[in-house]
């Protein structure tokens, strides 16, 4: 597993991520000056996360203390990816690594290592890590810089860039393999409960994705247990049991 | 506009938030875990992650409902005949600039 090989595979969630944050800085220029809206992304790497953080930043009554929490919740969902990817890296990934690699554990990169049949280096991940950074940076800078220029109508486009990634992680996975199917509707299903029940709309949007995630997951582990392998810790095609049929 | 030092605390809060999130599980876990139970939720969940921050926060992303069920709907097609990560994504920005750009001229 090579750093350029890294690079290579990062390249397309650089170019989604240029998107995505270009309406990060956009929504951040209204506020900030550039320089502050880009230090954001360079030292967070995470969308909802900065959303939801902009909002407390620029808010007259926003706290300190409330920024920690809202920030705790909107991105715990990291640390289910950090110990999914702890059991997908190689030995020689080790903790001094690990701590200077943290920072690449986003929803995409993360998913992309996981979806490797080979464990992952610390230079692979570390060239997975390149492209989305500088996209994530610099479009960013460049919404921030001239987003004003451009009308509402191309900023709300650029908006659902992030989930258009979303869905092409996802769907795959949905066609190729019925238990990952049955668990993506479970959490969908939860996550539709959380919006549109009335007792379940106090929960805040972090908390909610968790919640679904933990659900779906646990009754998808529960139903349709991945085989057991020296190196099965994937969903890749020979590595479970059930949903044979589901195969496409 | 917000105090610089003010600022400078709420991105350290946020920042060390994040990555101490990262971070801490990524370190301490070392060795494999050996419940087949729980090896199976983990596979699942950046798929059930990825689904619940979607869906339905696509139909809000932009400034009406339609436009962001079309593009949810664009985005599964174009994933289902084999796009990838970008070619999904511009689909979805594409479907949102032509419903926007049409109920504006109606």
């Amino acid at each position: 597993m090579k750093f350029s090989k890294g690079v290579k595979d990062g390249l397309p969630i650089g170019l989604g991520y240029f998107a995505v944050s270009f309406s990060f800085g956009i929504a951040g220029s209204n506020f900030l000056t550039w320089p502050l809206v880009t230090l954001i992304s360079m030292t967070n790497l995470t969308s909802a996360g900065q959303f939801a953080g902009l909002q407390i930043m620029v808010d007259a009554a926003g706290t300190f203390i409330e920024m920690a929490i809202a920030t705790f919740f909107i991105n715990l969902r990291y640390s289910l990816m950090a110990i999914s990817l702890s059991q997908k890296v190689a030995p020689s990934f080790g903790t001094f690594k690990r701590l200077l690699l943290a920072t690449g554990i986003t929803d995409e990169i993360y998913a992309l290592s996981v979806s490797q049949t080979e464990p992952v280096t610390a230079r692979y991940f570390a060239g997975l890590m390149v492209l989305p950074y500088i996209g994530w940076s610099s479009g960013t800078l460049c919404g921030a810089v001239c987003g004003e220029i451009l009308p509402a109508v191309v900023t709300n486009a650029l908006g659902v860039a992030l989930y258009g990634m979303f869905v092409a992680i996802v769907v795959p996975q949905m066609k190729a393999h019925r238990p990952t199917l049955i668990a993506v509707l479970i959490a969908i299903a939860c996550s539709a409960a959380f919006k549109y029940v009335p007792a379940l709309s106090g929960v805040t949007v972090g908390f909610a994705i968790i919640i679904c995630a933990l659900v779906a997951s646990i009754i998808a582990a529960a139903l349709f247990p991945v085989k057991d392998e020296e190196e099965g810790d994937g969903l890749d095609e020979a590595s479970y049991e059930s949903g044979k049929e589901g195969a496409a | 506009m917000i105090e610089t030092r003010d600022y400078i605390i709420f991105l350290l809060v946020m920042a060390g938030v994040t990555y101490l999130l990262r971070a801490v599980p990524f370190v301490l876990l070392k060795g494999k875990i050996k419940s087949r139970f729980w090896r199976s939720f983990l596979a699942y969940v950046p798929y059930t992650v990825l689904a619940a921050m979607t869906v339905p926060a696509i139909f809000y992303a932009t400034d009406n409902m339609l436009s962001g069920a079309c593009a949810l709907v664009a985005a599964v097609i174009a994933s289902l005949l084999g796009r990838g990560l970008v070619g999904v994504a511009v689909v979805a920005c594409i479907t949102v600039l032509g419903v926007d750009g049409i109920m504006l001229l109606l």
